[in-house]
C-alpha cells in the first residue's frame, strides 16, 4: 500500500512552513517532499547570486513569486571589492523574465543593475508589484522610470543607498496619471531634485500609500503641501530639514507633522536645526523607528526629542548623542530593540565628542529588549563588555567597532579577549559578530567555542597567527559567513579546515598572508569551492609563496563564473591549468 | 610561515608620500593611495610570543621608507650643517632581524603602523615619535624618550615633542577603516561642505570622506627640492609667517633653512637681511607657493590672512630655482642692493 500523503495534502502541510530554511530541510527528506515542496514554493532566496545558476532556480521553482538574491561580499560596502567585480543582475533577470513571467518581487542587494536590467523586469512581469533594491548600481533614473510607467501594478519601488546615475527628477511623472497602487517609495539615495508638483499629484493619487521616503534636495518649506496630500503615511523620510522658515510656515509645519497619525517610522531629518526640533514632538509618541543618522544635532537637544519616545524600538543615531544621550534613551526608551550609534567626524580625532563605551553600558542597563547593536567608538574596555554581557544576553547581533585600530581597553591595556568572550558566553542567541580593537588569537578561540548559533563574523586588524582563523574554522558550528581583513593568519588554518568552507556562504579574507600556492590546493582540494583570487598582478607571474591581496571563496554548485574582471582569478581545480579566467560578455 | 617580506616590497610605492602626523592623537597616517596602491606583500608582521598581545605592522611601505624615516638628525640648531653626518649608513641599512634585537629607535622605525595611542587615556604606544610630531619623526633621531615598549600591555608614557610647531593632524586614512558605507561617507561629506560654504581644503587624500567638523583644515602639501617625500601641512594652525617658518624649519631641518620673510608687515619684498644675504650667497632655500592663479609665489609678500587663503601649496626651493620661477626675487634683489 501505498503510505504516501497524497501530494495535495503535503501541499496544503508545506502551506505553513515559511522559512526557507526549514523549506530547505523540508526539501532533502525524499524525493516526493522535494517535488511537493518545490512546487509549492513562492519565495526564493539566493544569498550569494553566484552559488548557483539563475536556470536552475528558475527551473527549480515554477510558483516563484519573489526573488531575493545577493551579489557582492559584504565588504564590498567598505570599497574592498574593486569596481567590476562582478554580481550582474542581468543573467537572472533574463532567465526569470523567459521562464517565470509570474514573477512579482524582486529584491536586490549589492548587485550591477543595468536599466536594461530594468526594463526587461517592466517589460516581462505583468503583474510586477516590488522592486527593492539595496546598495546596488548601474542604472539611470531612465530604468526607474521605465518601471514606473509599466508596471501598474507596482506596489513598492525603493531604492536603498544605491549608486543610481541620477538624469534628474522626470522619472517621478512617469507613474500612470491614473490612481496608483503605490504602497511604499523610497527615492533618498536619488540626488536631483524632483518637481514639486509630480510629486504633490503623485501623492494625490496614491492613497495606499504607506511608506514615502524623500531625497534630501527635497527642501523643508514643501514638506507641509506634501504632508497634507499623505496623511496615512506609516513611514516618512523628509528631505532636508534646515531651510529657513517663517512662523507661518512653521505652524503649517507642525499642524501638518501632527495630522500624522498612524505614522511609525521618520527618517531623513538631514541637517536638522534643532530649532526645529519641537515640530517633531507630535510624533514622538507613537514613533517605534526613528532614523537620526544625517541629523546632525547635538546634545541637548537630542535629549528632548529622545525623551518623548516611548514607544521607540529601533534607532540609528550619530555619536553625537553621547553617554548622557544614550543615558537618556536607557530610561525612556525601554522598547527599545535595535540601536546604532553612528561617527559623526570622518576624523577620527577630530571627536570633541564624548561617546564612550558607557553609553553602550547605560542602554544595556536600562532597555531590557535590546537585542541588535551596532556601534563605533574610539575605544573600550573589557569591564564594559563584560557589563554589556551581563545585562543583556539576548543579543542577536552585536557589532561593535573600535575606531583605533589595535586598540586596547585602554584601562587596563589588555587586549579585548575578555570582553568578547563575555559576550559569546553569555549571549548564546548571537547571529551576528563583529569584533575589533585588539585581539589575541584567544579572544578567536573562544568565539570558536561559544559561538555556537553565530551566522555572520567580521574581524579586522586581530589576532596573532594561524591558530586565531583554526579556532574559527574548527568551531563556531553555525558559522556561513566570515570575512577578514588585515590579520595575521596564513595557509596552515585554511587548508586544514577546508571541508569547513564548504558548509559556509562565503569566506572572504584580505591582506592577510594566505599565499597564492594555498589558494591552488584549496581549490584542487574541494571542487565545489569557487576559489577567487581577487589582485592586481595575474597570480602566474608571482611564485606560489607569495601572498595574494584578496580571497574570495564561496561555495557553489554552478562552476567558475564566466564573468570575471581582468583583476578576478577563479582558481581551476586541475593543477595544470592554475587559473582560469573565462569572460563572457 | 611568516615570512620578512622587506626585500620584495617593491618600487612601485611612490615615495611622494604625504605623510603627516598627529601629533594629538597618536595616529600615524599613510596616503590613503599608498595603502591602497600596494599589492606587495605585508612586510614585517611581527609575531611576539603568544604570551603578549603582539603588535602588529601595518607596513605598507617598502624599506625604502623606512630607510626615510631613519634619516633623521640630531640637532635642530638652525644655520647648522653637521645634519649632514646623520645622514648616516646605519640609518639607512636594511636590516632583518627581528624588533627585538634592534635598537629601540630603529623599532619605532618599523612601526609604521596604525597602532597609536588611545587618545583619551593618554597612555601612547607605538611609534610614539610619530606623536610627538614630524619633525622628530623624519629628522631626528629616534630619540630614546620616544621609545616604547612595543607590548601592548605596558602603558607607555608619552613625551611630547618639544617641537614648537608640530604639524598638525591628518587621521588614518586606510582603505575601508572605520567601515562606514560609502553612501553615508559622501552624505556627511557634502553635508560637512555644505556647513563650511565650501571651505578650502587641499587634503586630496580623503575621497569624499568628510573634513573635520567645525573648524575646517587647510592642508598643503610642502616640497623641498632634494627631499625624498613629501609633507603636509595644516595652514590654520599656524598664526604667522613666523610660526610657519619655524615649523618649516623643523620639518626640514636637515637641509639649512635660513629665516623666512618678513612677518607680514615688513615692507614689500619680505626679506630681513639676513636673508638677502644668505640668497646673495646662493645657499639658502627659499620658499615659495603656488596660489590661486596657479602661479608660484614668494612666501611672505602678502599679509598672512590673504596668503593662507590662497596658498595652494608650499615648495621650498634653493635659490637660484626661486630666481628662475619668481623674477620678482630677483627685482628684490636688485632693489634691495
Amino acid at each position: 500500500m501505498d503510505r504516501r500523503f497524497p501530494f495535495k495534502v503535503l501541499e496544503h502541510i508545506f502551506s505553513f512552513v515559511d522559512s526557507n530554511e526549514d523549506r530547505n530541510s523540508v526539501s532533502l527528506v525524499c524525493k516526493s517532499w522535494f517535488e511537493t515542496e518545490r512546487r509549492t514554493r513562492k519565495r526564493v532566496f539566493v544569498g550569494n547570486c553566484y552559488a548557483v545558476s539563475p536556470l536552475k532556480v528558475a527551473r527549480r521553482f515554477p510558483k516563484m513569486r519573489s526573488l531575493t538574491l545577493k551579489g557582492k561580499p559584504h565588504f564590498a560596502d567598505y570599497n574592498l571589492v574593486p569596481d567590476g567585480w562582478g554580481g550582474y543582475a542581468w543573467p537572472w533577470i533574463e532567465a526569470m523574465a523567459a521562464r517565470r513571467p509570474f514573477l512579482e518581487e524582486i529584491r536586490l542587494k549589492r548587485m550591477v543593475v543595468t536599466d536594461e536590467c530594468l526594463e526587461k523586469i517592466a517589460a516581462s512581469f505583468r503583474d510586477f508589484k516590488t522592486l527593492v533594491l539595496t546598495s546596488c548600481e548601474g542604472f539611470s533614473t531612465d530604468g526607474i522610470a521605465a518601471i514606473a510607467s509599466t508596471c501598474r501594478k507596482l506596489r513598492d519601488l525603493e531604492l536603498r543607498e544605491c549608486i543610481v546615475d541620477d538624469l534628474g527628477g522626470d522619472w517621478l511623472s512617469y507613474f500612470p496619471e491614473t490612481s496608483t497602487s503605490l504602497v511604499s517609495l523610497d527615492f533618498s539615495c536619488l540626488d536631483s531634485e524632483v518637481k514639486l508638483s509630480d510629486l504633490e499629484r503623485l501623492l494625490s493619487r496614491s492613497p495606499n500609500l504607506k511608506s514615502l521616503k524623500l531625497n534630501r534636495s527635497v527642501t523643508l518649506d514643501v514638506l507641509e503641501s506634501l504632508l497634507r496630500r499623505a496623511p496615512q503615511l506609516v513611514e516618512l523620510g523628509t528631505g532636508s530639514f534646515s531651510d529657513e522658515l517663517d512662523p507661518e510656515e512653521i505652524a503649517k509645519l507642525t499642524k501638518a507633522l501632527s495630522e500624522l497619525k498612524q505614522l511609525k517610522s521618520l527618517s531623513g531629518l538631514w541637517d536638522l536645526l534643532p530649532e526645529y526640533i519641537p515640530l517633531l514632538y507630535s510624533l514622538c509618541p507613537r514613533l517605534t523607528s526613528l532614523n537620526l543618522s544625517y541629523a546632525t544635532v547635538q546634545m541637548p537637544d537630542l535629549i528632548d526629542l529622545l525623551s518623548r519616545c516611548s514607544k521607540l524600538q529601533k534607532l540609528w543615531v550619530m555619536d553625537l548623542i553621547e553617554d548622557k544621550g544614550l543615558k537618556t534613551v536607557a530610561l525612556c526608551c525601554k522598547e527599545l530593540r535595535e540601536l546604532r550609534v553612528f561617527p559623526s567626524g570622518a576624523d577620527l580625532d577630530e571627536t570633541d565628542v564624548t561617546l564612550t563605551e558607557q553609553g553602550l553600558v547605560s542602554v544595556s542597563e536600562g532597555c531590557p529588549k535590546l537585542e541588535s547593536v551596532l556601534y563605533f567608538c574610539v575605544q573600550f574596555t573589557n569591564a564594559a563588555l563584560v557589563s554589556i554581557a551581563k545585562n543583556r544576553p539576548n543579543f542577536r547581533c552585536f557589532r561593535l567597532c573600535v575606531m583605533e585600530p589595535f586598540a586596547p581597553d585602554y584601562r587596563t591595556q589588555q587586549p579585548l579577549d575578555e570582553g568578547f568572550k563575555a559576550i559569546v558566553e553569555r549571549c548564546k542567541d548571537l547571529r551576528r559578530l563583529s569584533v575589533s580593537g585588539l585581539l589575541t588569537d584567544k579572544a578567536f578561540e573562544y568565539i570558536g567555542v561559544h559561538a555556537k548559533k553565530l551566522r555572520m563574523l567580521s574581524i579586522a586588524f586581530a589576532g596573532d597567527s594561524d591558530l586565531m582563523l583554526h579556532h574559527l574554522l574548527s568551531g563556531c558550528q553555525s558559522l556561513k559567513k566570515l570575512e577578514i581583513r588585515d590579520c595575521p593568519f596564513g595557509d596552515t588554518a585554511l587548508l586544514e579546515n577546508a571541508a569547513k568552507l564548504e558548509t559556509m556562504r562565503s569566506l572572504w579574507m584580505s591582506s592577510c598572508f594566505v599565499s597564492f600556492g594555498a589558494c591552488k590546493q584549496l581549490s584542487q582540494k574541494m571542487p565545489r569551492l569557487n576559489v577567487e583570487v581577487i589582485d592586481e598582478h595575474p597570480p602566474k607571474t608571482r611564485p606560489d609563496s607569495s601572498p595574494v591581496e584578496r580571497i574570495y571563496i564561496y561555495r557553489t554548485v554552478a562552476g567558475p563564473r564566466l564573468d570575471t574582471p581582468e583583476f578576478v582569478w577563479t582558481i581551476h581545480k586541475s593543477p595544470e591549468v592554475g587559473v582560469s579566467r573565462l569572460s563572457i560578455r | 610561515h611568516t615570512s620578512f617580506n622587506f626585500s620584495s616590497s617593491s618600487s612601485s610605492l611612490s615615495l611622494s608620500l604625504s605623510l603627516s602626523l598627529s601629533h594629538r592623537k597618536g595616529f600615524t597616517v599613510f596616503s590613503k593611495s599608498l595603502y591602497a596602491s600596494t599589492v606587495t606583500p605585508h612586510s614585517s608582521y611581527l609575531r611576539m610570543s603568544e604570551s603578549v598581545a603582539a603588535e602588529h605592522d601595518y607596513i605598507g611601505l617598502s624599506m625604502e621608507a623606512a630607510q626615510m624615516s631613519d634619516n633623521k638628525t640630531k640637532t635642530r640648531d638652525n644655520n647648522n650643517n653637521k645634519n649632514d653626518d646623520v645622514l648616516n649608513f646605519k640609518a639607512t641599512e636594511l636590516r632583518l632581524g627581528l624588533p627585538g634585537s634592534e635598537s629601540p629607535e630603529r623599532v619605532d622605525q618599523r612601526f609604521l603602523s596604525l597602532k597609536s595611542s588611545c587618545p583619551v587615556s593618554g597612555a601612547k604606544r607605538v611609534f610614539s615619535d610619530a606623536i610627538n610630531g614630524s619633525t622628530k619623526w623624519v629628522f631626528s633621531p629616534g630619540s630614546a624618550t620616544d621609545v616604547k615598549d612595543i607590548k601592548p600591555a605596558v602603558p607607555v608614557k608619552e613625551k611630547k615633542s618639544s617641537a614648537a610647531a608640530a604639524p598638525p593632524a591628518s587621521k588614518a586614512q586606510v582603505v575601508g577603516w572605520p567601515p562606514i558605507r560609502s553612501f553615508r561617507k559622501n552624505t556627511m561629506a557634502s553635508s560637512q561642505s555644505q556647513k563650511q560654504g565650501g571651505s578650502d581644503n587641499n587634503n586630496s587624500e580623503t575621497e569624499g570622506e568628510a573634513k573635520s567638523g567645525a573648524e575646517p583644515c587647510l592642508y598643503v602639501k610642502v616640497s623641498m627640492e632634494g627631499a625624498p617625500y613629501l609633507r603636509k601641512i595644516d595652514l590654520k594652525t599656524y598664526k604667522s609667517y613666523v610660526e610657519l617658518s619655524s615649523a618649516l624649519e623643523e620639518m626640514f631641518s636637515c637641509f639649512t633653512i635660513g629665516q623666512f620673510g618678513s612677518h607680514g608687515g615688513c615692507g614689500r619684498d619680505g626679506l630681513n637681511e639676513s636673508r638677502l644675504t644668505d640668497l646673495l650667497r646662493g645657499s639658502e632655500y627659499f620658499v615659495t607657493y603656488e596660489d590661486k592663479d596657479s602661479d608660484w609665489m614668494l612666501v611672505g609678500d602678502v599679509p598672512w590672512e590673504m596668503f593662507i587663503c590662497s596658498c595652494k601649496k608650499l615648495r621650498i626651493m634653493k635659490s637660484f630655482e626661486a630666481i628662475g620661477l619668481a623674477p620678482r626675487v630677483m627685482e628684490k634683489c636688485r632693489s634691495r642692493n
